[in-house]
């Protein structure tokens, strides 16, 4: 028994190591740590850090960066940013979308609803390209999850950009960013202090800005990581249970006969 | 224990097992003799039943809402898991239930290696468990396209390229595989028909290897043929049934603990960017399980040959009943086939760790290493072995190990233990 666990530990560990090699061109930094909420075992989001963040989404980021697997009924729901749907509804109501057709057959545009996805910047992605010096701004809904490093890497290259080191050349409109891949990034540094204006009161620094939109990235990145580590938890104290009460049904029924098991 | 004739009592029983022997195959299984000292290994086989049954019916939910077109499968698995009702938590069983599977399948065909499980008479259940470990490789694979992620398709070229190196028909069974001139919908929408149809083969192969098992009954830690019924077994149920629950159990608390808290560390982070043809990340690499066959590929320099050496390197296993020449079964009696069985799982962990490593520099020099002495194991050293060791003299019963000389401290451990428990009862 002890052996199994053993191998089992040895095979996930090994695995776990293979896995988590990462490449990169270019010079390689330790990513700044955050201690993030909802990293741990019990992990939730900070709900005032979400809503923040949302304000940095809507004021910097989403000029260019689209969110288009996020609804603003999302905005409401439970282990999100938790506004009430009054305020979700608000937010919807500022944006327009094109609907239709109607009876006339033509194509109409309204505010947005609960039910409406996020608004993307563009209407396409050569839009995108055409507006941003040929580099795609990429989506941000699963951007979290789709960056090796997660979102210490995500609020490393926030924060990353530097004079480039001596010798290295940059095209026009090129930045030198220490943690991107390949030190290269097209977006120009965007934080500075007090570009937003918080209604909390909490001092709009670039590390904190950076620590709320990273923050709100992983919600739209995982919006059911809270439900997933409450219900992991209640799944795993079953098991628990379960697996001492077979045990002792185990050893009850193989005393029967004389062989330990 | 088990009688060969089995009656049922009731009447209706009795009519209804005249006609189709139902309640015979049930009390078979039940009574099934199984060798009363089998160990904590043998319960892989249970393990991956449930591991089975379980992809099949979370993947059942998932292609209820999954939608297999090239511009809508990635926004279906977001909205799976965004939308549907404890999705998320379906994708994820699904998902890592995938590396669960072969985690034990490892362990269950190292197992076999270790206590020659795969000797006379049970080459069939051997080569039907190959049959179904390929099975399940190519399931994996084409399961992993789905999502239709950058892994995803640049996964599916590279590994659909490989059928390129065949010689003169390699292009036109390429372009037929992909159903068009690169990986496009076509490509996703059989595979998508192909992962939905695979699982029930392996269903089915479960079946003949269960029933394969059933003839010549389970292989022990000591491998040696036991009489049954008699002392040295118990019946199927409940003695084994409720070791394998356990088993289970524990196997269940590992897998949701990726599940639950980290169910993305299994996978790759590009296969959360949407594919996208123009853009070829900067390492492919395939799903941990097929990184060994993914380093023996690459260490050959030639693609045709590289592609025979990885096809080859799960040949061996089918045929290694007749390339172990040893009588003996058992790792516990055979020392020096003892090390060279531990040498073989130290050289596919390092095969493993190389596929995920870039084929270059001292990387390719100790994956090429490691290839030729992954065959090296098979076709040289296991035919040898098996004439030139002197084996450890092997105990004639489970029960009475002692008339056998007792040739292993092992066993000696598990005879004082025995004893003790006699003096107590």
């Amino acid at each position: 028994m002890k052996k199994l666990l053993k191998i089992y530990l040895t095979t996930i560990f090994l695995t776990l190591s293979v896995q988590n090699i990462t490449y990169s061109a270019g010079e390689n930094y330790p990513l700044l740590k955050q201690d993030w909420s909802f990293k741990s075992f019990f992990g939730t989001f900070d709900r005032a850090s979400l809503q923040r963040g949302y304000q940095v989404y809507t004021e910097v980021c989403a000029s260019c960066h689209s969110l288009k697997y996020v609804s603003y009924r999302n905005l409401a729901e439970k282990g999100g940013p938790e506004f009430s749907i009054e305020q979700a509804k608000a937010i919807a109501s500022n944006f327009e979308v094109t609907d239709g057709p109607n009876n006339d057959g033509e194509m109409f545009a309204r505010p947005a609803k609960l039910s409406d996805k996020f608004v993307m910047p563009y209407a396409n992605d050569q839009e995108a390209k055409l507006s941003n010096g040929g580099a795609y701004p990429p989506d941000m809904s699963v951007l979290v999850k789709a960056r090796a490093g997660g979102a210490d890497y995500i609020y490393s290259v926030i924060l990353g950009y530097e004079d480039p080191p001596e010798g290295m050349k940059l095209d026009d409109g090129v930045y030198y960013n220490k943690y991107m891949y390949g030190n290269k990034i097209k977006m120009p540094p965007q934080l500075y202090d007090d570009l937003v204006t918080y209604a909390d009161g909490t001092p709009a620094t670039p590390e904190q800005m950076a620590k709320d939109i990273t923050t709100f990235l992983a919600w739209t990145a995982e919006p059911k990581l809270e439900e997933r580590h409450k219900f992991g938890f209640r799944a795993i104290i079953y098991l628990v249970i379960l697996t001492i009460l077979v045990y002792f049904s185990m050893k009850r029924i193989w005393s029967r006969i004389e062989t330990k098991v | 224990m088990s009688s060969h004739e089995y009656t049922p009592s009731s009447k209706f029983g009795k009519w209804f097992n005249d006609r189709l022997p139902l309640l015979t195959l049930a009390n078979h299984l039940t009574d099934y003799p199984t060798p009363k000292n089998l160990n904590y290994w043998w319960t892989f086989g249970g393990i991956l039943t449930f591991c089975l049954i379980t992809q099949i019916i979370t993947g059942l939910v998932l292609a209820m809402h999954y939608i297999a077109h090239a511009d809508l499968a990635f926004e279906s698995v977001e909205h799976i898991m965004r939308d549907v009702n404890y999705g998320w938590l379906i994708r994820y069983v699904h998902a890592n239930g995938a590396s669960m599977f072969f985690l034990a399948v490892y362990i269950h065909i190292f197992r076999a290696l270790y206590y020659g499980s795969y000797k006379s008479p049970r080459e069939i259940i051997w080569i039907i468990g190959m049959l179904i470990y390929f099975l399940m490789m190519a399931t994996a694979f084409l399961g992993y396209v789905l999502p239709w992620g950058q892994m995803s398709f640049w996964g599916a070229t590279v590994i659909t390229n490989l059928f390129s190196a065949i010689p003169l028909v390699g292009e036109s069974i390429t372009h037929w595989l992909w159903g068009g001139y690169s990986v496009d919908n076509p490509t996703l929408t059989r595979f998508f028909s192909l992962h939905y149809l695979f699982p029930f083969l392996i269903l089915g192969l479960v079946i003949l290897h269960i029933w394969a098992l059933h003839v010549p009954g389970n292989n022990n830690p000591i491998g040696i043929d036991i009489k049954k019924p008699s002392n040295d077994t118990v019946p199927f149920h409940p003695y084994i049934v409720i070791k394998d629950i356990f088993a289970l159990l524990i196997f269940l608390i590992i897998f949701a603990f990726f599940v639950f808290f980290s169910p993305n560390i299994l996978g790759h982070s590009d296969n959360y960017i949407e594919a996208n043809p123009l853009v070829t990340p900067a390492h492919i690499v395939p799903e941990w399980y097929l990184l060994p066959f993914y380093a023996i590929l690459r260490s050959i320099p030639d693609k045709l040959l590289g592609v025979i050496a990885m096809f080859a390197a799960i040949f061996v296993l089918v045929i290694l009943p007749w390339l172990d020449t040893s009588k003996v079964r058992s790792a516990l009696f055979r020392p020096i086939y003892k090390q060279f069985y531990w040498f073989l799982v130290a050289d596919v962990l390092i095969l493993g760790y190389m596929g995920a490593m870039p084929a270059e520099g001292v990387y390719l020099l100790i994956a090429r290493v490691a290839t030729a002495y992954y065959f090296i194991h098979f076709l040289v050293i296991l035919p040898i072995l098996g004439r030139k060791e002197r084996t450890l003299n092997v105990p004639l019963s489970i029960t009475e190990p002692v008339l056998g000389g007792m040739p292993n401290p092992s066993m000696a451990k598990a005879k004082s233990d025995k004893v003790k428990i006699n003096s107590l009862g």
